[in-house]
C-alpha cells in the first residue's frame, strides 16, 4: 500500500528519536567532507569511540539521575578517585586485576548508595549533596596521589581495558576475522530480536508496520552495524572499551524498557506522588539509581585509568559536565520522566565527534567549547518545540 | 443615589464548554456585611475570580460597576488599585519573613526604589493595632498561628486603603475561639466603613454575622436573604443552597445484598505532625460487602485525610485507633501493604497525584499493578497493550489508541484512566475520592455505571464526594465528616440534603 505516506508518518511520530540519528549523520558526513574522508578512517572512528567510552558509561547513568529528577555533580572526581584506588591497589598492593575490578565496583555502588541516603531519607538536595560529593573526591584524589603524584600502572591486563583490542585469530585482507565474527553475531542478534518482536505483536493480533517498511528497517539497521564492524576491522578491531561500552548500553536498555525496576524509575521521574500511591517505594528506586551511578562512574574511572596507564592528579575534573551535556543532548528532560539511554550514548557519540572533527580541522580549543556549547543548547530547543509540538 | 458599592450584573463565564456562571448578579451595599454562601461547585470562587481581576476583563460577559463606574480588571493589580483585597482560605504569607514585611509585601514602603525598614515598621504597628493584634512586628510569620496569620493577612489589606475585603472561608482553619475573635474584628471594621464579603460554609456564622446573604447554586443567583426582614435562617438557606431534586443521572442498582464487614476501623485518629494538629479524629466506620458507603461533608472536613491513612498512610500521619480488614486487625505501612491486601484509592487530584500525565493510557493502566503484566520482572510489552485495550473498550474511554498521551485527554477519560489504573490491580476495597470532579454529565453517568457493575462483582466502595446529589443518589449509607470527625451517619432511607447539611455545618 502507501509505503511513501506510511514511512512519512513514521517520522513524523518519532522526530525526536530520528532527529538525533540524523543529527550525528549530518556531522559525520559534514566532517567526513571537510577533512578529505579521514574523519570516517578506521583509525579515527577507533580512536573516537575508545576516547567517548568513560564519558559514556557516565552519561547512561546520569541519564537515570535525571530521569528521577536528580542530578550527581560528584561523578567526575569519583572517577577520578576510583580510578586512583584500582592503581594503587594494582601497584602498591599487588591486587590482581581480576580482583581489583570487581572491588572498584563495589566500592563505586557502596558511595552511589551513601549519596542515595542523603537524598532519599534525608532529604539534601541533589545538587548540594553531589557537590559536596564532588568537593570531598576531589580532595580525596588529591590525597591519595599526594605522595606519588602521577600513578603509572604497568598491569597489561588492567591497561588492555583502555587501550587494547580482541584478539584478531587472523587477517582477511587486512580486516581482524574476530571482530568480523562479533559483528556478524550482531547482527544476527538484531535480527532475531526484530523478528521475534514482530511475530509476537502478530500473535497478539496488534497492527504492525508494512512488511516493506520492516524490511527497509533491518536492512538499513543492519547495514549500519555492518559498516561500523567493517571500518573498526580495519584498523584493530573491536577495542575492549568499545565492547565494555555496549554491554552496558544494552543491558541498561533492557532495563529501562522491558524490566519493572525501569517502569517504576520512570514512573519516580514523571509524577513521584502519583508514583508513591502506586504503591511504588520511591526512596528505593532513589537508592537504586544512585548506586547504579556510583558503579557507573567506578567504571567510567577505571577505563579513563586503563586508557591513560595511570592514575593522575586530575583525573575526572568536568567528566561529569560532559555527561550531563550528552544526556541532554540525547533528549533527557530536565522536568523528569523522560530520557533514553540510548539517546544519552548518541549524545555522547556526537559531542565526541564533534571534538574529534574540528581537532582534525585544526580549530581552536575556544571554538571548540563555543561550537560544543551552541549544539548543546541547539538540541535541547530541539527538544523544547518538538515536545511543544506533540501536545 | 447609588447606595451599592459593588454591582456585578449578569455576569457569565465558561470553562471551554462547560459553564461555571450564568447570569449571575451580585449586589453589595456600603457598609455591609454581605455572606456569599453555595455548595462546593456553586460558583463562589469563580465568581470573586472574575471581580478581584484573576480571570481578566474580556474572558467573562457582564458588567462590573465599583463605586458607580465600570470597571475593566485586567489583572489582580489592577482591582487591588481600585480598593478591593480578597484574602484566600490558603494564606499567601511568606512564612519566613517578619510579620512587616508581610504586610508591606508588593506595597513597600521607598522612595527611589529604595525600602524604608524603619517607617515600614512603624506603619507596620499602626495596621496591627487595626486589627488587635498584639505582637511585634519583626516576628516571623511561621512563629504565629493560623488565627494570627489571618489577621496579618486583613492587616496587609487595610494598608492597601481598601474599601471592599473578600474573605473566603476565613474561618475554616480556625478553631472557636479564634473564629469568634475574628467575627468582632469584622463588626468592627464594618463600623469604619469597610464592606465585606464573606464566602462561608458555616450557617452558624452567617446568620451571626451578615446583613446580606446571597445564595449561588450551579453558577446562578437564587436569592439574597436580608437579615433585617429576618430572611436569614438556617433552614431558609439550605432549601435554596441544595433545592435541585435528584434526577436520573444515578443509574438504580438492583438487588442489594450486603456481606460481612470488609473494613472497619475503631477509635481511629490521625496525627499531621507538618500541620500540627490532628486531621482525622477518633473516627469509626465500617464497610460491608457489597456495599457503597458515602462520605459526605465540606472541603477540608478530613474526609481524603481519612482516605489516605486507611490506604498505607502515604503522608506519614501519626496513626492510633484500630484497622480491621475481614476481621483481623492489619497494619499499612506503604501503599503497597495496602494495595496486596486489595484496598484501592483513586485520589482526588488526578492530575495532582493521580496519573503519569506525560506517558501513556497502558502505562498508567499498569503502573500499580506490573507483576500482572510481567514474569521475573521483564515486562511483556503486549500484554501489557492487551490489558489496557481490555480496559479502554470496558470503561469507554475516548482515545485513539492505548498509546496516547494521558495528558492529552479530556477531565472525563483521565477518570476513566486513572479508575482502571486501579481496577487492573484487583480490588476488593475502592475508595474513591470525588470520583467525578470537573467531568460532564455523560462521564459521571458512565462511572456511575461502573461503580454499579463492580459492586455487583462483589467489591465494596468507599465514595468521598462533596456533591449531595451524587451521595444521596448512589449511597447505602452516608457518613457526615466535619473538623475531622465522623459528626453523622445515615441510612440511605433516611438521608436527605437538608440532614447532611445540617451535620456538615455543624
Amino acid at each position: 500500500m502507501n509505503f511513501y505516506k506510511e514511512a512519512k508518518s513514521l517520522v513524523k511520530v518519532n522526530i525526536r528519536d530520528y532527529g538525533m540519528y540524523i543529527a550525528l549523520f549530518v556531522i559525520m558526513l559534514t566532517f567526513s567532507i571537510m577533512t578529505d574522508g579521514l574523519f570516517m578512517s578506521s583509525r579515527n572512528i577507533s580512536n573516537l569511540l575508545d576516547a567517548t567510552g568513560y564519558i559514556a558509561v557516565l552519561a547512561v547513568g546520569m541519564t537515570l539521575v535525571i530521569v528521577i529528577r536528580h542530578i550527581d555533580l560528584s561523578v567526575g572526581f569519583a572517577a577520578g578517585f576510583l580510578g586512583a584506588i584500582a592503581a594503587i591497589l594494582l601497584t602498591d598492593m599487588g591486587v590482581p586485576f581480576y580482583l581489583t575490578i570487581p572491588i572498584i565496583l563495589v566500592i563505586g555502588i557502596v558511595v552511589g548508595l551513601f549519596s542515595g541516603v542523603l537524598v532519599a531519607s534525608i532529604g539534601i538536595p541533589s545538587f548540594v549533596a553531589s557537590l559536596a560529593g564532588m568537593l570531598i573526591f576531589r580532595g580525596a584524589l588529591l590525597r591519595v596521589t599526594e605522595k606519588s603524584g602521577t600513578i603509572i600502572i604497568r598491569d597489561e591486563n588492567f591497561n588492555a581495558i583502555g587501550n587494547g583490542f580482541i584478539p584478531s585469530i587472523a587477517k582477511v585482507n587486512g580486516l581482524n576475522v574476530l571482530s568480523l565474527i562479533v559483528g556478524v553475531c550482531i547482527i544476527l542478534l538484531y535480527i532475531y530480536s526484530e523478528f521475534s518482536k514482530r511475530n509476537s505483536k502478530i500473535k497478539y493480533n496488534f497492527e504492525v508496520v508494512s512488511n516493506r517498511i520492516f524490511a527497509l528497517k533491518v536492512v538499513f539497521v543492519s547495514a549500519i552495524i555492518a559498516y561500523i564492524t567493517w571500518i573498526l576491522a580495519g584498523y584493530n578491531g573491536f577495542s575492549w572499551t568499545v565492547i565494555i561500552m555496549l554491554l552496558v548500553v544494552v543491558i541498561y536498555h533492557f532495563l529501562t524498557t522491558k524490566t519493572v525496576l525501569g517502569r517504576h524509575i520512570y514512573a519516580v521521574g514523571s509524577n513521584p506522588e502519583a508514583a508513591h500511591l502506586s504503591g511504588i517505594n520511591v526512596k528505593k528506586i532513589t537508592y537504586i539509581v544512585f548506586g547504579s551511578m556510583g558503579m557507573l562512574s567506578a567504571l567510567s574511572g577505571i577505563l579513563f585509568t586503563a586508557r591513560l596507564q595511570s592514575a593522575t592528579t586530575t583525573a575526572g575534573t568536568l567528566f561529569e559536565l560532559d555527561a550531563i551535556a550528552a544526556a541532554y543532548v540525547g533528549g533527557v528532560s530536565a522536568a523528569g520522566g523522560v530520557g533514553k539511554v540510548t539517546g544519552s550514548i548518541i549524545g555522547a557519540i556526537v559531542m565526541a565527534s564533534l571534538s574529534s572533527g574540528m581537532n582534525l580541522l585544526g580549530v581552536g580549543i575556544s571554538y571548540q567549547y563555543m561550537i560544543r556549547g551552541a549544539v548543546l543548547a541547539a538540541a535541547v530547543i530541539f527538544d523544547v518545540m518538538t515536545r511543544k509540538q506533540r501536545s | 443615589m447609588s447606595e451599592y458599592i459593588l454591582e456585578m450584573n449578569q455576569i457569565s463565564k465558561d470553562f471551554t464548554g462547560v459553564k461555571a456562571l450564568t447570569d449571575v448578579n451580585f449586589k453589595v451595599e456600603k457598609g455591609e456585611i454581605h455572606c456569599l454562601i453555595g455548595e462546593n461547585g456553586a460558583g463562589k470562587s469563580t465568581l470573586m475570580k472574575v471581580l478581584s481581576g484573576v480571570y481578566p476583563h474580556g474572558t467573562y460577559q457582564g458588567d462590573i460597576v465599583f463605586e458607580g463606574s465600570v470597571q475593566w480588571f485586567n489583572k489582580i493589580s489592577d482591582s487591588v488599585k481600585t480598593g478591593i483585597a480578597i484574602i484566600y482560605q490558603e494564606l499567601a504569607l511568606f512564612p519566613d519573613l517578619t510579620v512587616y514585611e508581610n504586610i508591606f509585601a508588593g506595597n513597600e514602603v521607598k522612595r527611589g526604589g529604595i525600602v524604608n525598614w524603619n517607617q515600614t515598621i512603624v506603619q507596620a504597628k499602626q495596621m496591627l493595632q487595626k486589627v488587635k493584634l498584639n505582637i511585634n512586628p519583626e516576628t516571623l510569620i511561621k512563629e504565629l498561628g493560623v488565627g494570627k496569620q489571618q489577621l496579618v493577612e486583613i492587616a496587609k489589606a487595610l494598608s492597601k486603603n481598601v474599601k471592599l475585603l473578600i474573605l473566603d472561608e476565613p474561618t475554616a482553619a480556625l478553631n472557636e475561639n479564634d473564629s469568634e475573635n475574628l467575627l468582632e474584628l469584622l463588626r468592627e471594621l464594618k463600623n469604619q466603613g469597610i464592606t465585606c464579603i464573606m464566602i462561608s460554609h458555616k450557617l452558624k456564622e452567617v446568620i451571626s454575622i451578615a446583613d446580606k446573604a446571597t445564595v449561588l447554586r450551579d453558577g446562578r443567583t437564587i436569592c439574597t436573604l436580608d437579615a433585617s426582614k429576618g430572611e436569614i435562617s438556617e433552614s431558609v438557606i439550605i432549601k435554596n443552597m441544595v433545592g435541585r431534586e435528584i434526577d436520573d443521572i444515578y443509574p438504580k442498582r438492583t438487588n442489594k445484598v450486603f456481606g460481612d464487614k470488609i473494613l472497619e476501623i475503631r477509635k481511629w485518629t490521625a496525627y499531621d505532625s507538618q500541620l500540627g494538629k490532628q486531621v482525622v479524629k477518633e473516627v469509626d466506620l465500617h464497610v460491608k460487602k457489597g456495599e457503597i458507603v458515602g462520605i459526605a461533608g465540606l472541603m477540608g472536613s478530613g474526609r481524603t485525610e481519612l482516605a489516605l491513612s486507611i490506604f498505607g498512610n502515604p503522608k506519614s500521619y501519626k496513626l492510633q485507633g484500630e484497622l480491621l480488614l475481614d476481621g483481623s486487625p492489619r497494619l499499612f505501612k506503604h501503599p503497597s501493604d495496602a494495595i496486596q491486601s486489595g484496598i484501592a484509592y483513586v485520589t482526588e487530584d488526578r492530575k495532582g497525584d493521580g496519573l503519569f500525565l506525560i506517558q501513556d493510557i497502558k502505562s498508567n493502566v499498569s503502573a500499580a499493578n506490573l507483576q500482572g503484566i510481567s514474569s521475573k520482572g521483564i515486562i511483556n510489552d503486549n500484554k501489557e497493550v492487551k490489558v489496557a485495550n481490555a480496559y479502554k473498550d470496558s470503561m469507554y474511554i475516548k482515545a485513539p489508541s492505548v498509546e496516547q498521551i494521558v495528558g492529552k485527554l479530556s477531565g472525563g477519560n483521565q477518570q476513566k484512566v486513572s479508575l482502571g489504573k486501579w481496577l487492573f490491580v484487583g480490588p476488593k476495597l475502592l475508595i474513591l475520592d470525588e470520583p467525578t470532579r470537573g467531568i460532564d454529565v455523560g462521564a459521571k453517568f458512565e462511572i456511575y455505571t461502573i461503580m454499579n457493575k463492580l459492586i455487583n462483582e462483589g467489591m465494596s466502595i468507599i465514595m468521598i464526594s462533596s456533591e449531595l446529589g451524587e451521595v444521596l443518589g448512589m449511597s447505602d449509607r452516608v457518613y457526615v465528616m466535619a473538623e475531622g470527625r465522623i459528626k453523622g451517619e445515615l441510612s440511605s432511607d433516611e438521608a436527605d440534603q437538608e440532614k447532611i447539611m445540617h451535620f456538615a455545618t455543624q
